[in-house]
């Protein structure tokens, strides 16, 4: 590498000297006789000062500057590619879900052997593959690791069973920074209003009132053991809606883009009229072999989507490429180095149930949460993949009805109890479906400051007896600064239903701190559900490079379990909202009071007061008028 | 006891039921007064202070004093008579110093003072001697001097030097005579190496309207990007065709031998960073037009204004900074569209192939066609020959950096320089421009910002933007100072933080927070405390005053 780029810049200078005017070169030797070093200089140099000669205001100028074409061709013909320090690989994943929606999850990988985080001279600034706009953002903010999802939709666990990234609905952000950051919540704020420019989203909502630094919920994915919650920051925005604003800058990210590849399939008015959407970005450092001598960073962008082409195509269960994203595949990415589609094919072993076209021979093995999956497999990067046609269309039928799905192990709902705008009781359920094994769950829960929560009344309860959580992180809101942070390690019971309860009281807000639609409530984000659960079969822990990405996202540690993260609905509160006239009618009343005490004080300091005779009374009065007419005296 | 029934007597008869009335009245109309005393005195100015926005102060009069600002730049200029210019008689009647001014009449009323203190000394000693930044050394070099060759009247050399054949002198010349007579030589000397009258208005352009600036120091200053304390340079490689090309460019190598020399000379004037990407599938925005002639695809001149904005699109913007960036693109026509050439408005091709868009950056188009023959298989490996592309990209760096290519007088000979690719003195241009700019700039900023201030009243100012702008005025006054003195290093450095201070003040977001709630609204709300507060005060005061009339009438009347 050393050797080449002193080749180089002996190419620049020679460049240079050919830019020179012999002309000029003359007159400075007889300029500088007296000083030889300087004309020495002088005679391999020149400014690009030749530029620009005859330059007028126009907006577009060319730029004029000699340039010798000849060389550089020579230059090729020797040419050999440095190993590229970057990888590139994309990989589409299909599983036919039991209840007839399909599951299609498409993931991009970037590899790069080099250091964000490095101190001093040399900051990484070259970017190949690797999209620059984050990788200033890593470098900028030293982060450790990063992971943004978007979501549009929530993901059903009972009818679909586990995704292979979870997400929560609307948008999360979790990011360790590196331990050297003195200002974390300063590059924290930073960070999340640099990232809602980069992904069009509203991230910059992210504050101090809804970010939390859970103890023990989210540990780095990646290197770096990093235990010191103080660098880890969290935070859900269950509002945010997700649509292709958000998917525009995701696609930039892409080397590919959506030109080429498994991204042409992005079409954004497919993706969205689906009953599931989610994209995700995780960025983290890794092993770049099995000895981890060596780091490399990991970029990883997965889109999930769940089609539910079974309740709004007619019944129908077939479904093709075409079909779901109206477009097909003509190539892979040129800069991938692997491009592959994988279909879920483990019910199917003998092809009773359906079939696919093209066939593929390629079959592949994979143990995805804790379950052994067979897989079809097409490989992009090879030719005959595309027929005759030059383009790939996967097409299934279905033949017979679809079996039963296993129930997932682990799997937990939430909802709000409690009647009147007062209290109410927060209930989470988590169910562990494991015929004979128990196994502990760690419960995150971070509910906002206006829920006060009353952790009093916090109970656990599994088979209608009380489950002791054997640890607990609570951290107490405090008024507009923090949310509520319950952490919880629960041993869930075999094949049992654990109930976690808390009631609340709703606060009262300042009436600039209500939402533009105070009425639709105010929503509370997902509490989040961490497990080993036990696995059914071996799982893989050596660490290839070949594994399907699917696979291979979560680090596995030991065989016999594996690692689940659920994640429940978002809660829609009610608060009690206020009349938003009530500052003015307030106003207005406590002026009149005032005026009225005001004009009462007043009449009785200025009124001068004078004895009156009394008038008689209306009765006298009127006797007296009959007396006058009659001529009568009248009464005294 | 009898005491008792007689004060009983007196208060209740003695005054009579008309005397007790008008007493009774009077403390009326006392009561009055002093509600409405009370409420002028201290209700109205209790409600104005609590209702009242919070206005820090402001340095109003000097900033109307930077409005109409004069600018004096002066430049020390050394010149130095070496052995066989002057007679001894002229050497002993040399005064100390002798000063020269001279005045360049602008609408601005912008006087340049120059000013040259002049002293002997060897040349040969002083050949090499470090000048401080902005300062200019002229040797007056005999007229029968070997040392130029015969038609060059003026040599300027790399550092701040410039050596200068003396006009023949009369030797029975005074010493003014001879200096005066030089005076011309000296001037265009310091035109061509500081700073000439129309560097300094073109810098002035974006706050004074001039008819006088010259095209083409107005396309300089056009083109130049704006001032600022850093700036981002992007290379970026644009692949339409990774399919077929595989490319392969040495960035990091061409930056660190081409680019930083240059980086390091200008670090005076701001921070750069420099990074790069490659972009693949971008594609231009015009299609380019098949030439029979040459069989090669043209863009011409005109079309080239559409080529960008689907190309950045995809370039992405800077997030971790805000500072201005400016864009190379090396373009590498897809296979189908190569060789692909740039023809300038005459329909000429352009040699180098690239052209340029003022503040913006510029684009290369590098064609590989040749490189390979027909029976390459894609993708081919393709190392870009990295030398030719940043000597294009260097020469547009230094357009866009606003290092202005000067037109020396004739009989001026400029020495190329160094491997900076920048000259001493073409730095100190750089520098008197920059200054001059970042202090019509922030003066620009800070009087809008205290005419807004003044005009719209219910603008909370806190006492942080008071500080900014109250720094920004004192470093404005350093800097018009320091350039006044000819310190040119300090004046650039006050002047970026002028610049800073007032960015600062002027985009704060506290100044925001109460733009929308004006004083009409304001009345509207307390409406119902000031009417019926207001309304009874209102009436027993006039009553007051017209029974004060008619009291008075009453009496002329009875004089009468």
């Amino acid at each position: 590498m050393a050797a080449h780029r002193c080749g180089l810049s002996l190419v620049c200078i020679l460049f240079f000297s050919s830019l020179a005017h012999p002309s000029r070169c003359d007159t400075l030797e007889k300029a500088n006789d007296n000083t030889a070093t300087k004309r020495s200089i002088s005679e391999v140099n020149t400014d690009g000062s030749v530029a620009g000669e005859d330059m007028n205001e126009r907006q577009w100028q060319s730029t004029d500057v000699e340039v010798n074409r000849s060389d550089g061709t020579k230059n090729s013909e020797t040419f050999t590619p440095a190993p590229a320090k970057d990888q590139f690989q994309e990989e589409l994943v299909i599983r036919p879900l039991h209840s007839g929606d399909i599951y299609a999850s498409f993931q991009f990988r970037t590899l790069w052997d080099t250091d964000f985080l490095q101190e001093g001279q040399k900051k990484v600034s070259h970017y190949r593959l690797f999209p620059k706009s984050l990788g200033q953002v890593l470098s900028k903010f030293s982060v450790q690791e990063l992971h943004i999802s978007f979501t549009q939709g929530f993901w059903r666990t009972m009818q679909w069973g586990q995704p292979f990234i979870p997400s929560p609905p609307g948008a999360e952000l979790w990011v360790w920074f590196h331990h050297t950051v003195s200002d974390v919540d300063g590059n924290w704020k930073e960070l999340t209003n640099v990232l809602s420019g980069i992904f069009c989203a509203s991230l910059n909502f992210i504050d101090m009132t809804n970010t939390v630094q859970p103890s023990a919920s989210f540990k780095p994915l990646g290197l770096g053991n990093a235990t010191d919650h103080r660098f880890l920051r969290y935070a859900t925005l269950p509002r945010e809606i997700v649509c292709t604003e958000n998917l525009t800058p995701w696609k930039k990210l892409l080397p590919c883009g959506s030109k080429a590849g498994l991204a042409v399939l992005m079409k954004s008015e497919k993706l969205f009229h689906s009953s599931f959407h989610s994209q995700a970005v995780h960025i983290r450092p890794i092993c770049q072999d099995e000895q981890c001598t060596s780091k490399a960073w990991e970029l990883r962008q997965t889109l999930n989507v769940v089609f539910d082409h079974y309740t709004s195509g007619q019944g129908k269960k077939e479904w093709s490429l075409f079909k779901m994203f109206s477009r097909t595949l003509t190539e892979a990415c040129p800069l991938a180095s692997s491009s592959k589609v994988y279909v879920d094919i483990t019910d199917n072993p003998e092809g009773e149930l359906f079939e696919l076209s093209p066939a593929t021979p390629l079959l592949s093995q994979a143990v995805v949460l804790g379950d052994r999956r067979t897989y079809s497999v097409y490989d992009l990067t090879r030719a005959e993949t595309f027929g005759q046609l030059r383009s790939f269309n996967l097409l299934l039928r279905w033949k017979g009805d679809s079996g039963d799905m296993l129930r997932p192990l682990l799997h937990a709902e939430r909802y709000v109890a409690g009647f009147g705008l007062q209290t109410g009781e927060i209930h989470t359920v988590i169910y562990n479906n494991h015929p004979y094994r128990a196994f502990p769950v760690l419960l995150m829960d971070s509910v906002p400051w206006y829920l006060q929560l009353y952790i009093h009344t916090l109970t656990v309860t599994s088979k209608s007896r009380d489950n002791k959580p054997s640890y607990i992180h609570y951290q107490p809101a405090k008024d507009r600064h923090r949310p509520h942070l319950l952490e919880m390690l629960i041993q869930l019971p075999p094949h049992s239903m654990t109930e976690v309860t808390v009631q609340f009281e709703r606060a009262l807000l300042k009436w600039t701190e209500y939402t533009p639609d105070p009425n639709h409530g105010f929503y509370v984000g997902s509490s989040v559900i961490s497990a080993l659960v036990p696995s059914m079969v071996a799982m893989s822990t050596n660490f290839t490079q070949d594994q399907p990405l699917f696979s291979s996202f979560v680090p596995v540690k030991e065989e016999s379990s594996y690692f689940v993260r659920v994640y429940t609905e978002p809660l829609l509160v009610n608060l009690p909202t206020p009349d938003f006239s009530m500052p003015y009618n307030v106003i207005c009343l406590t002026c009149t009071v005032v005026a009225v005490g005001y004009g009462s004080f007043y009449n009785l300091l200025t009124r001068t007061f004078q004895v009156d005779e009394p008038s008689p009374p209306l009765a006298k009065r009127l006797a007296n008028f009959i007396r006058r007419i009659r001529g009568v005296p009248l009464l005294a | 006891m009898i005491k008792c029934t007689n004060l009983f007597f007196i208060s209740h008869v003695s005054p009579g039921p008309c005397c007790l009335l008008q007493a009774e009245k009077q403390r009326g109309r006392y009561a009055a007064l002093a509600i409405a005393a009370v409420v002028i005195v201290v209700g109205i100015p209790l409600w104005w202070k609590t209702t009242e926005t919070y206005r820090a102060w402001l340095p109003f009069s000097e900033i109307s004093e930077l409005d109409s600002l004069q600018l004096q730049l002066s430049v020390d200029i050394e010149v130095v008579f070496s052995r066989g210019t002057l007679t001894p008689e002229q050497q002993k009647k040399f005064p100390l110093s002798h000063v020269n001014e001279k005045e360049h009449q602008v609408d601005v009323s912008i006087p340049e003072l120059l000013t040259s203190p002049s002293t002997e000394a060897d040349l040969s000693l002083h050949m090499l001697s470090e000048s401080s930044c902005g300062s200019v050394v002229v040797y007056v070099i005999p007229e029968t001097a070997a040392l130029l060759p015969e038609d060059v009247k003026v040599y300027v050399g790399q550092r701040r030097t410039a050596l200068l054949r003396s006009p023949p002198f009369k030797s029975s010349w005074s010493l003014k005579e001879v200096l005066s007579n030089l005076d011309v030589k000296v001037e265009q000397v310091v035109s061509t190496m500081s700073f000439s009258h129309q560097d300094i208005v073109a810098a002035l352009s974006n706050r004074v309207r001039m008819a006088k600036v010259t095209k083409e120091s107005m396309a300089d200053s056009m083109r130049a990007i704006k001032s600022s304390p850093g700036y981002e340079i992007t290379f970026s490689l644009l692949n339409p065709d990774p399919r077929s090309h595989s490319l392969h460019w040495d960035i990091e190598g061409a930056v660190q031998s081409c680019i930083q020399p240059l980086l390091n000379k200008l670090a005076p004037i701001a921070n750069f960073s420099v990074d790069s990407q490659i972009l693949y599938y971008v594609v231009l925005g015009v299609n380019p037009r098949f030439d029979n002639s040459v069989s090669a695809y043209t863009l011409s001149a005109d079309s080239l204004s559409h080529v960008i904005n689907p190309v950045e699109a995809r370039l992405g913007s800077n997030a971790a900074s805000s500072n201005p960036v400016l864009n190379f693109l090396l373009y590498v026509p897809d296979s189908h569209h190569s060789p692909l050439f740039i023809r300038d408005h005459s329909k000429r091709e352009v040699p180098s192939n690239a052209f340029h868009s003022p503040r913006w950056g510029g684009i290369m188009v590098y064609n590989v066609n040749e490189m390979y023959g027909p029976e390459a298989e894609p993708p081919v490996d393709i190392n870009i020959n990295m030398a030719k592309v940043m000597g294009v990209f260097l020469a547009q760096l230094r357009l866009m950096l606003g290092v202005q290519h000067t037109h020396p007088p004739t009989g001026f000979v400029l020495q190329s320089p160094g491997s900076a690719g920048l000259a001493d003195w073409e730095l100190d241009r750089l520098l008197w421009s920059r200054s001059v700019e970042n202090i019509a700039t922030a003066s620009t900023t800070i009087t809008s910002l205290a005419q807004l201030l003044d005009q719209i009243g219910n603008i909370v100012i806190n006492d942080n933007i008071a500080q900014q702008v109250s720094s920004a005025v004192t470093s404005l006054q350093s800097a018009v100072a320091e350039l006044e003195a000819g310190n040119l290093a300090f004046a650039l450095q006050y002047s970026r933080e002028a610049i800073l201070a007032s960015e600062r003040a002027f985009f704060d977001p506290s100044l925001l927070h109460l733009l929308y709630f004006p004083d009409d609204q304001k009345f509207a709300i307390y409406i119902p405390l000031f009417l019926p507060m207001c309304v009874p005060i209102v009436l027993s005061l006039l009553k007051i005053v017209s029974e004060a009339k008619k009291r008075r009438a009453d009496k002329q009347a009875k004089s009468d």
